[in-house]
């Protein structure tokens, strides 16, 4: 740092005087830090503390397995595992398909405690590693920041991203899945891009490599950064920023990316072969031919330049067309031009809804909401676009970069409301930005104003005036900071910021702009204010929308807390009480679970990768008993699984996803007919139900004994009493419901010995004596089965 | 007249192109010989892949993108070394140059488990 230009007797004290200042702030960057990590873990805790330490929704029981599978067996017998538990019979190469990074992780923390003698179970080392990388989330946040605008900027946006709602919705304590390491991935591969790119070092440029192949193990997220850095180069080359240390900063990455992500078997030859990468290469290409350009440009005279010019062009584009020629010939041939399904259905919102009814269905699959944008990123949704205009104010290659994060980012949590994710920490990193010019601009217009203070006076003209009129203009409530004893650190930390910079900035004009002191005082009490708003929001949702496992429920009544623990109760009833090698059938949304839970093979799962094996089960949950008998009889299934909410008002039941059997079977199976089940256009279970669907396996074993609970057959979630009240069930028979009737275990009968009446063929049309009961399921023919 | 014209100026390019050039200093043309070098044997392997077929992928894969791979990191050692660029002045070419055959290092690593 410069020492201003007094006396030679003031130069060592202000010498000294900045340098304590300065490590000062250091010392208090490093405290705040630790303390935003701490804040960062503490505020996923609450689903531990109100429910206890449980492993929450579906895909993280898988992984949950995957880990322990790992911690018995160690790597090689997991990068070789062949899951015959799964898909019965086709069973699940787990080592291939599975992105092994928050495993691994995982892996290696339980191994590295248990060897320095720390016993911890694998599940709370799973349950625990979320909220651990969530600290190191807001860390990478902080340096990614630095980079951009400085430790200022860095601090605010850490503060916000530990706690900003969307971040704790996949990574509370207990939801141990990729996104729990992959973003704290995704944050630290862009701090060491925008690093290279500052700094021009190769070191850098390898380490920027390695993070991509942590990400790449971590999440099927991985394309985003393999299609936003080569966004960011070209635009850098469009408008004149190209520089050597763009080249050092994009090619190793591009190579040697590309060779990691080809080592992890989940991805493999794609990273060569389908349409997510080929902007990479693309763009490399590009690069190469500017770079070269500006390189002849650089040792030729203008004159021969020209030439040059002239030649290249005549000659070069006939080539170039025909190149592009094939290449275009070559990605049309393939019917998604080469992209995969899931990323065809980012580029085209409506793709998955005509062609994939799995990926249609699920519900993270659907686009948000607007009120969902306020819940979860809250008070960021209005600094955003200050901080956007602040990364404009000098446009820098970061900043650059940051604007093109948020943009793309939000685009893409505007098709699929799980990339909210991803956008949130572009939104932290803008707001932080945001924040911390606003607050420097007040805490300098009160210094300036009040008397007796240094008479150091800085400059900031331009850039300071149009940031403090669009920060006015965004409303003075838009303003925050974290709590409010961290206001006087940050607020010296960026003191010391403003001492630098009259040694960089040029001696000229130096104009004084500052706020009049009563306002910019009320400004920052309206900061802290809407700090307060945030911090309470942020809490509010981590305890009440977030932390709940989701197997297991709670709700509140005039006589106190009820928990529905049913799905851990089934399960055990399972584990307990049927054989190691006896096959469930269910909607695939409880494999993960069943496997995890209850060790029991299951015919499909959460990974849903297999749509013709799912549409079997569910035209069988949509068939009538004696075809759906056969079905699953031919799948080796003894039981079967359904979960209903009738009874308690559980609304995520099976009768609420039946139309989705319906839709995913009989685009498989074209004997199903959606319109065969609807009323009017509505699924119904009541006295207007269609015939269909009153026969069908999913009514029938959900409703079956139901009218013996409260006599009329309310069914709580749809609000009506239930179509067909007295049946019997002709092919299951029932082996266990749950306490609350939320799990529902049929087992199929065996095929009787003897078959009466078979060969006679026209005694058969006689209804029997077995059906002269009540109201039976319709059909007159003799059953074979009773 | 056209086409005489531009055939001059094509052999007036190549002349100056070829002057500026061995201007340059030793230590940046051993670099440049590298990096043809290398590219020359990628093409080699894409012929050969070409001719032969390309059944075992990985190896051919990893065989190409090492030759890429140092040449591209050479390229960076050119950029860091060359005392005409003024970005890096203050980078000692030691360092660059550890930098270098620390990317390599890591590059091969990589090569050699995926060659299969």
């Amino acid at each position: 740092m410069a020492a201003p230009e007094t006396s030679t007797a003031a130069v060592p004290t202000l010498y000294t005087n900045n340098t304590l200042r300065n490590a000062f702030g250091g010392v208090l960057s490093f405290f705040i830090l630790l303390l935003i990590g701490v804040m960062a873990f503490s505020i996923r805790l609450f689903s531990v503390i109100k429910y206890e330490s449980v492993i929450h929704e579906f895909d993280p029981y898988f992984n949950y397995r995957v880990t322990q599978f790992l911690a018995k067996n160690g790597i090689y017998e997991f990068w070789n595992w062949f899951d015959d538990r799964t898909w019965y019979p086709l069973g699940r190469v787990i080592g291939g398909t599975v992105y092994p990074g928050l495993t691994l992780t995982a892996g290696t923390i339980w191994w590295l405690l248990n060897s320095l003698n720390i016993p911890l179970s694998v599940e709370t080392v799973c349950v625990f590693t979320a909220p651990i990388f969530s600290a190191f989330a807001s860390w990478a946040t902080f340096l990614l920041t630095k980079e951009v605008k400085g430790t200022g900027a860095g601090l605010t946006a850490a503060a916000l991203l530990a706690m900003v709602p969307s971040y704790i919705s996949r990574s509370v304590a207990g939801s141990y899945d990729n996104e729990a390491v992959a973003i704290f991935a995704l944050i630290f591969t862009f701090y060491l891009y925008i690093k290279t790119l500052n700094t021009g070092s190769l070191f850098y440029a390898t380490l920027n490599s390695i993070a991509y192949f942590y990400m790449v193990c971590s999440w099927g997220g991985y394309t985003f950064i393999i299609n936003l850095i080569p966004m960011h180069v070209l635009l850098c080359i469009v408008t004149g920023r190209f520089s050597s240390r763009l080249y050092i900063a994009y090619a190793p990455l591009v190579v040697l990316g590309t060779l990691l992500a080809a080592l992890v078997p989940v991805v493999g030859f794609n990273a060569v072969m389908t349409s997510e990468h080929f902007a990479s290469f693309l763009v490399f290409i590009i690069l190469h031919v500017v770079a070269f350009v500006y390189y002849i440009k650089g040792i030729l005279s203008p004159k021969m330049f020209k030439v040059a010019v002239t030649l290249v062009v005549s000659v070069g584009l006939a080539v170039c067309c025909a190149v592009i020629a094939v290449l275009i010939a070559l990605v049309a041939s393939s019917p998604t031009k080469g992209w995969s399904g899931r990323s065809l259905s980012l580029l085209d919102p409506t793709y998955a809804s005509k062609y994939i009814p799995i990926i249609a269905s699920v519900s993270e699959h659907q686009p948000p909401t607007w009120p969902s944008y306020f819940m979860d990123i809250n008070v960021l949704a209005f600094l955003v676009p200050a901080g956007i205009i602040a990364c404009f104010s000098p446009l820098s290659d970061s900043s650059s970069f940051v604007v093109l994060y948020i943009a793309t980012s939000v685009y893409f949590s505007g098709v699929m409301v799980r990339l909210m994710l991803v956008f949130a920490p572009a939104a932290c990193i803008t707001s932080g930005i945001a924040l911390s010019q606003s607050f420097d601009v007040f805490t300098r217009s009160i210094k300036f104003q009040l008397p007796g203070i240094s008479s150091n006076t800085e400059v900031d003209a331009a850039e300071t005036s149009s940031a403090t009129a669009e920060a006015q203009n965004d409303a003075v409530k838009t303003e925050k900071s974290e709590e409010t004893s961290k206001n006087r650190p940050s607020k010296k930390s960026k003191k010391k910021e403003k001492e630098e910079k009259p040694s960089t900035k040029a001696k000229a004009e130096k104009r004084l702009l500052a706020l009049p002191l009563d306002s910019s005082v009320i400004s920052l009490l309206l900061l802290i204010l809407l700090g307060a708003f945030y911090v309470v929001h942020c809490v509010w949702a981590a305890a009440e929308a977030y932390s709940a496992p989701s197997i297991v429920l709670t709700s509140r009544s005039h006589d106190g807390l009820h928990v529905f623990d049913d799905f851990r109760e089934a399960y055990g009833w399972l584990r307990h009480n049927t054989d190691v090698d006896d096959k469930v059938a269910s909607w695939w949304d409880y494999g993960y679970q069943t496997t995890a839970m209850a060790n029991r093979t299951v015919i499909v799962d959460n990974n849903t990768w297999n749509n013709t094996h799912i549409a079997t089960v569910g035209t069988a949950m949509s068939s009538p008993e004696k075809a759906a008998w056969e079905i699953f009889h031919s799948l080796d299934v003894k039981y079967v699984l359904v979960v209903f909410g009738g009874l308690v008002g559980y609304p995520s039941d099976d009768i609420n996803k039946f139309l989705w059997m319906v839709r995913i079977g009989g685009g498989v199976f074209p004997h199903i007919k959606e319109p065969d089940y609807l009323r009017d256009g509505q699924y119904r279970i009541d006295s207007q139900a269609t015939p269909t669907m009153l026969n069908c396996l999913m009514y029938k074993l959900s409703y079956y004994r139901f009218v013996e609970t409260d006599g009329k057959g309310f069914d709580r979630v749809r609000q009506t009493e239930i179509g067909k009240k007295h049946f019997k069930l002709t092919h299951f028979e029932e082996v266990f419901t749950t306490h609350h009737w939320m799990v529902r275990i049929y087992k199929l009968k065996p095929p009787k010995n003897r078959i009466r009446g078979k060969t006679k063929k026209s005694k058969s049309q006689k209804t029997s004596s077995t059906s002269s009961r009540g109201k039976r399921s319709g059909s007159g023919k003799k059953n074979p089965w009773q | 007249m056209g086409r005489a014209s531009s055939k001059e100026d094509a052999g007036a390019l190549f002349h100056s192109l070829r002057s500026a050039y061995a201007a340059t200093p030793l230590n940046l043309k051993i670099i440049d010989l590298y990096v043809g070098f290398s590219i020359f044997t990628a093409l080699i392997q894409v012929v050969y892949m070409a001719i032969v077929g390309s059944f075992p992928f990985n190896s051919f894969l990893s065989g190409v993108l090492s030759c890429v791979g140092t040449a591209v990191l050479a390229v960076c050692l050119r950029i860091q070394v060359n005392k005409e660029n003024k970005e890096f002045k203050d980078l000692p070419p030691e360092r660059a140059f550890a930098d270098f055959v620390l990317c390599n290092l890591v590059l091969h690593l990589v090569i050699m488990n995926f060659l299969g």
